[in-house]
Order: C-alpha cells, then sequence, then structure tokens
C-alpha cells in the first residue's frame, strides 16, 4: 500500500476509536467504565514505553517506576503532605496536577537516561528492573514528602474530584466511574496524537536510526546523547501521566501501588501490542487489563473449556492460564498485534494487485 | 575482647560464603544461559522453585530417602532444562531477544502459578542435607550447614568446570557460546547444545533451592529474592564469565553478611536488614555504570 494510502486507512481506524470510545459507556455498566478506564491509563503508559522500546530500541523493565513518580506527584499536590512534615500543602485540582505528573517524571526519566547512555540492551533492562525493585524502598524511605507505608488518600477533600459526588460536565451528570472513563481516554487519545505527531517526523526518524544501527545513525550526525536522553525523557513523562491518573483511579497511593509486576505488564503489553508501531497498543492496554480477568475465566474467559475454568478457581490457577497465554501469543504472533496489522494490510494491497 | 569480636566477624564471613555460594549456583545458571543464547532468563528463580518442591514432595508426601530424592530431582531438573528450551525456546530464538525475555517471563508467571496450585501457598519444611552441628575452628563458630554448602557449591562448580573444559561434549559447548555459526559449521548440533545448557542451568538452579529451602522454609516466593540477588552476582562477576560469577556471587553474600555486622557499629549504623536488596540493586546499578563488563568480563565491542 502506498504511504498515502496507509494513512488514510490509519486515520480512519483512529476515528473509528474516538466514536466508539466515546459511545461506550451508553453500553456498559459503571463497574466495567471503570475497567476501561484502566486501559486507558495502560495505554498511555504504553505509548510512552514503545517511544523508548519500541522506536529507539531501549528495553525498560522498569516503567513503574516512572509511573509511581507521576501517582506521588499527583498525590502529593492534591492532598499535601504537611501531615507527614513535608513542606508541600497540596490542594490542585486533580485533572491539573496531571501535566506537573508529566514534568517530574519526565525529568527523573531524563536524568536517569543519562547514566543509561552507557547502557544497552540487557545491561539496561536490568538497570531499570534494579530501579523498578528498589522503588518502594525509596518511597518508604522518603517518608515525610510520601507518607512511607501507609501512603497517601488523595481525595481527603472530595472538592478536589468527582468521586462523592456525580460530577457536572458540559450539561452532562456523570457518576465518577463514567467521569473517570471520558478524562482517561480523552488523555489517552491525545497522548496518541502527540506521540504520532512526535514520531512521524524529524525526531521519530532519528530515535528509529538509532534503534537500527547506532553506529549509522551517528555517521549520519543524530547526536546519541540527545536522543537517548530525549526518548528516555518522553517516555517517563508519558509514564507519569498515567500515573498521575492511575493514582486518581486508584484513589489512594502506596508503595504497593505500583509493584514491580506493573513494570513487567508494560514491557509484556508493549511487545503484544507490537513494538515501533501505534496501531497495536491499544490491544495491548486490554491485554494488561483483562487478561488477568480472562484467565480467571470471566467475560472472554468463560469461551474456556468448564474443565479448565474449574481448575482456574483454584489459587495459581488463573497465573497458569495467564503465563501460557503469554507464550502462546509470543509464538503466533511474534511481531505483536501491530504486525498482525500489517500483515493484513499486505494481504489486502495483493488482492487488489492481482485483480487490476 | 579483640579476639571475640575477630570471631564474630569470621562467623560473619563464613556464612556470608554460604550465602554467596547460593547465589552463585544461581548466577552460573543465569550465566551459562546468557552466554549461549544471548538472554537473561527471568525464569530461572521459578524453575528452581518448582525444582524444590518436587524434591520435597519426593521426600515428603512420598517418602523417599532424602539422598535418593535429592539427585532424582537433579535428573529431573536437568530433563525439564532441556525440554524448557527445546519447546519452549527454540521456537522464539530467531526472533528478537524481547520475545524470548517475554516468554521467559510468561513462563515465571506460569510455573509460579502451577506450585502454588499444586502445592498451595503455605510454607513447608524441607530437610537439610547436612546436620545441625556447629564446629569450633580456633574459636569460631562455623555451622555445619554453611560448611557444607560452600562445599557443595564449590564442588559443582569445579565440577562443571572439569566437564566444560575437558570434555567433547563441554568443547562443544564452549564452541557454540563462542561461534554458533561456525560451530554448526564443524558438525556441532547446536540447538541440543543450548538444550544442555539448559539442562545444567536447571541443575545448578534445583541444587540452590535445596540448599536454601532448610533454613528459610520452602514457599512458592522462595527464590525470588535470590533471584536478584544473582542478577547482582553475575553482573558484579560479569555477565558472561562463569568464574566472574562464582566470584560475584560469594563477594556479594560476604558483602551483605558484613554490611549487616557492622551496621552495630559507627558509620555503618545507616544499613539494616530491609537494605539487602536495595544494596544488592545499588551493586548491579554502580558495576554497570563504572565497569558494564563486570570484574571478570570486558565490554562489548562493537564491530561495524
Amino acid at each position: 500500500m502506498s504511504p498515502r494510502v496507509t494513512r488514510a486507512v490509519g486515520g480512519l481506524a483512529f476515528a473509528a476509536l474516538v466514536v466508539a470510545v466515546a459511545v461506550l459507556p451508553a453500553f456498559v455498566n459503571d463497574f466495567k467504565a471503570q475497567q476501561y478506564a484502566y486501559v486507558a491509563i495502560y495505554l498511555i503508559a504504553l505509548l510512552g514505553l514503545n517511544v523508548l522500546t519500541g522506536y529507539t530500541g531501549q528495553i525498560s523493565l522498569g516503567h513503574g517506576a516512572f509511573m509511581a513518580i507521576g501517582g506521588y506527584t499527583t498525590a502529593i499536590l492534591m492532598a499535601g503532605n504537611e501531615q507527614f512534615g513535608g513542606p508541600l500543602g497540596g490542594g490542585l485540582k486533580d485533572v491539573w496536577t496531571l501535566p506537573f505528573a508529566a514534568l517530574v517524571a519526565g525529568l527523573f526519566g531524563f536524568a536517569f537516561g543519562l547514566p543509561a547512555l552507557r547502557l544497552s540492551g540487557l545491561y539496561l533492562a536490568l538497570a531499570t528492573f534494579a530501579f523498578a525493585v528498589a522503588m518502594p524502598s525509596a518511597v518508604k524511605r522518603f517518608e515525610e514528602w510520601t507518607g512511607g507505608g501507609s501512603g497517601i488518600n488523595l481525595f481527603g477533600t472530595p472538592e478536589l474530584t468527582g468521586s462523592l459526588t456525580n460530577v457536572e460536565l458540559f450539561g452532562w451528570e456523570l457518576t465518577f466511574n463514567d467521569w473517570l472513563y471520558y478524562l482517561t481516554w480523552t488523555v489517552a487519545l491525545l497522548a496518541f496524537a502527540v506521540a504520532w505527531l512526535i514520531l512521524r517526523g524529524r525526531t521519530g526518524r532519528a530515535f528509529r536510526a538509532v534503534r537500527d544501527s547506532e553506529i549509522a545513525a551517528v555517521s549520519s550526525g543524530v547526536s546519541l546523547a540527545r536522543y537517548k536522553t530525549l526518548a528516555f525523557g518522553i517516555s517517563a513523562a508519558y509514564a507519569g501521566v498515567a500515573g498521575g491518573l492511575f493514582a486518581i483511579a486508584n484513589t489512594f497511593v502506596n508503595p504497593d501501588t505500583f509493584p514491580i509486576a506493573l513494570s513487567i505488564f508494560l514491557l509484556v503489553g508493549v511487545v503484544v501490542g507490537g513494538l515501533g508501531a501505534l496501531s497495536g497498543l491499544v490491544v495491548g492496554a486490554i491485554v494488561i487489563q483483562f487478561l488477568p480477568l480472562w484467565a480467571q475465566g470471566e467475560d472472554l474467559g468463560a469461551l474456556l473449556p468448564d474443565r479448565i475454568i474449574a481448575e482456574t478457581q483454584k489459587p495459581g490457577g488463573p497465573a497458569i492460564v495467564y503465563g501460557v497465554v503469554l507464550v502462546l501469543v509470543m509464538f503466533v504472533i511474534p511481531n505483536g498485534v501491530s504486525g498482525l496489522f500489517h500483515r493484513a494490510g499486505q494481504l489486502v494491497a495483493r488482492a487488489r494487485m492481482r485483480r487490476t | 575482647m579483640l579476639a571475640a569480636a575477630f570471631a564474630d566477624f569470621m562467623q560473619q564471613v563464613v556464612s556470608g560464603l554460604a550465602s554467596g555460594g547460593i547465589y552463585a549456583l544461581l548466577a552460573l545458571a543465569l550465566v551459562i544461559i546468557h552466554r549461549s543464547t544471548g538472554v537473561i532468563n527471568f525464569a530461572q528463580g521459578e524453575m528452581a522453585t518448582l525444582s524444590t518442591y518436587i524434591a520435597w514432595t519426593l521426600w515428603a508426601n512420598h517418602g523417599w530417602n532424602y539422598w535418593l530424592a535429592f539427585p532424582a530431582t537433579l535428573a529431573l531438573s536437568f530433563a525439564g532444562g532441556v525440554a524448557t528450551h527445546r519447546i519452549v525456546i527454540r521456537p522464539v530464538e530467531r526472533g528478537s531477544v524481547l520475545r524470548i525475555v517475554i516468554v521467559t517471563i510468561g513462563l515465571l508467571i506460569a510455573i509460579n502459578g502451577f506450585v502454588i496450585w499444586q502445592w498451595s501457598g503455605e510454607p513447608h519444611q524441607l530437610r537439610s542435607p547436612f546436620p545441625s552441628d556447629v564446629l569450633d575452628v580456633g574459636g569460631v563458630a562455623v555451622s555445619v550447614q554453611d560448611l557444607g554448602t560452600i562445599a557443595v557449591a564449590l564442588g559443582i562448580v569445579v565440577l562443571l568446570w572439569l566437564l566444560f573444559q575437558f570434555t567433547k561434549v563441554g568443547l562443544a559447548l564452549r564452541a557454540v557460546a563462542v561461534n554458533p555459526e561456525e560451530a554448526r559449521l564443524v558438525g556441532v548440533r547446536v540447538s541440543w547444545m543450548l538444550a544442555l545448557g539448559w539442562g545444567f542451568a536447571a541443575m545448578l538452579g534445583a541444587v540452590a533451592g535445596m540448599l536454601t529451602a532448610p533454613s528459610v522454609g520452602l514457599d512458592p516466593n522462595l527464590m525470588q529474592a535470590l533471584l536478584i540477588y544473582a542478577f547482582a552476582a553475575a553482573v558484579l562477576g560479569g555477565i558472561n564469565s562463569p568464574v566472574g560469577a562464582v566470584v560475584g556471587g560469594l563477594a556479594l553474600g560476604v558483602i551483605l553478611n558484613l554490611l549487616s555486622y557492622l551496621s552495630q557499629y559507627r558509620f555503618f549504623d545507616w544499613f539494616s536488614e530491609e537494605l539487602r536488596l536495595p544494596a544488592a540493586l545499588l551493586v548491579i546499578l554502580v558495576v554497570l555504570l563504572v565497569r558494564p563488563g563486570g570484574l571478570f568480563g570486558h565490554a562489548e565491542v562493537k564491530r561495524v
């Protein structure tokens, strides 16, 4: 397919996604709306991780830590940390904390990107993994900022959000979960568009050049230091926004809110969605949110044979299904869902060629 | 007074060497797989946990003699490692490294789930291969457990070294690690050699698990922290260097134990038991930044 057709198909798909997102709450209940809000949150984090891992080729096993930084930024700006002896009074309304979450996490990412310049591949994966494992200890250590092990309750003052009452938005009255759904998806779609804009031009080309061959990139005048740290910064800023929204959706944060498993699931999501392409990431985000539920025999999981569902009711059962499905997915679609879309596009193009 | 302090100190060194020996075994498993496949096996710890549960169930549930269950577990683990490579890893080997990483993560989750599903999350008690006596060596109290652990760890390392250095299979294994394509050209069956590597790694993990479980209790998360110590040990020694993994493991064990010991004195009182894991992670970060090749490895050199 010519680039123009590809772009047209992409634009149409994006428009379809926007429409689907807009009307979905009419068809699902309040509880489901909350689950879909988490899909949007994971999508934002995956967009960021894909900038780093998919486009620039830097593996991160620690993006949950950047989400934690964003989540704590949001929590501290809303609830303050004076009650633990910290310097900040809080009082910012939830939505307005998100730019700060992006900024703080982005700065941390940028700072982490500097030493990471010396590392590549597996070494970087291990370093980021270490970062994520150490994060809960760091949160506990700086107790006067973070509230230590007991964490921060975001909505101590209900005026900061619509958590206790319904939210009035453009003349519509929304429940907390519907409001959360629209908030997260608006941010996610914006983030998606911004990622597309960043990646389509000069910067995106530079990222891909670094991924495909660092030596070739340098000899073409691409500064490795500049683009690698930039990718880390952008990526962490996305994770920060996702973390801020995660904190809002969760209504509290503590050291266990962003466990090491979250970092691992994000990497799983980005690989399942497809590295170096945006189209499959929605599926990656759905997998992160729903695969654990399906593995317990809910929703799609109800299609599993009854004998398997009976076994998954036991402790440990869902994890077996999850792990096995993950391995099978890697067998069946090695390039993730985006790769699948790409193949489908090629098949359609070939069929059209044959007809003319 | 000074003599007593010295005895305390030596005791900490010996028990540090014992836990370091266990880190070394698991680190060696990681290194063997990384050298040949270029991948960190995130499931290494869970595979070891599964092996330990097999040993426990043979001994406690099926009434096997412990000294029969021990080698049987090693054999089963070896077969399991080989099978894992043939069935799960080989199909994705040609793809990107990330695919293999995700597959090992899938294995990690599935094996952990299986252990809980089969044997419940309750902790169990596995007997130790060594008596719980304490020896007096020149005023230093040394437990037979610790000595035995160090002896077994070093013994296995020596056996593996002999195998790699002086047998035809060992030569083939090394050839595959250095250059798989040329090895294939001279008639080495590369894929089976990789599978053997996975077998040895699984066996090392099984030994590590069976040596750890008696003192900390056998539960499904037995090896999770240990895997991170093993990462740190492997990185410290150089992730491609088997010698480095052993030295790194022993050094890490001693360093961490001495930090706990010294925390009773000034200047070290910031250290506490909860900082053991972060300290290991700090080792990873510092080594990666200062000397990415580790103590015994060398940094990767890229050819254009």
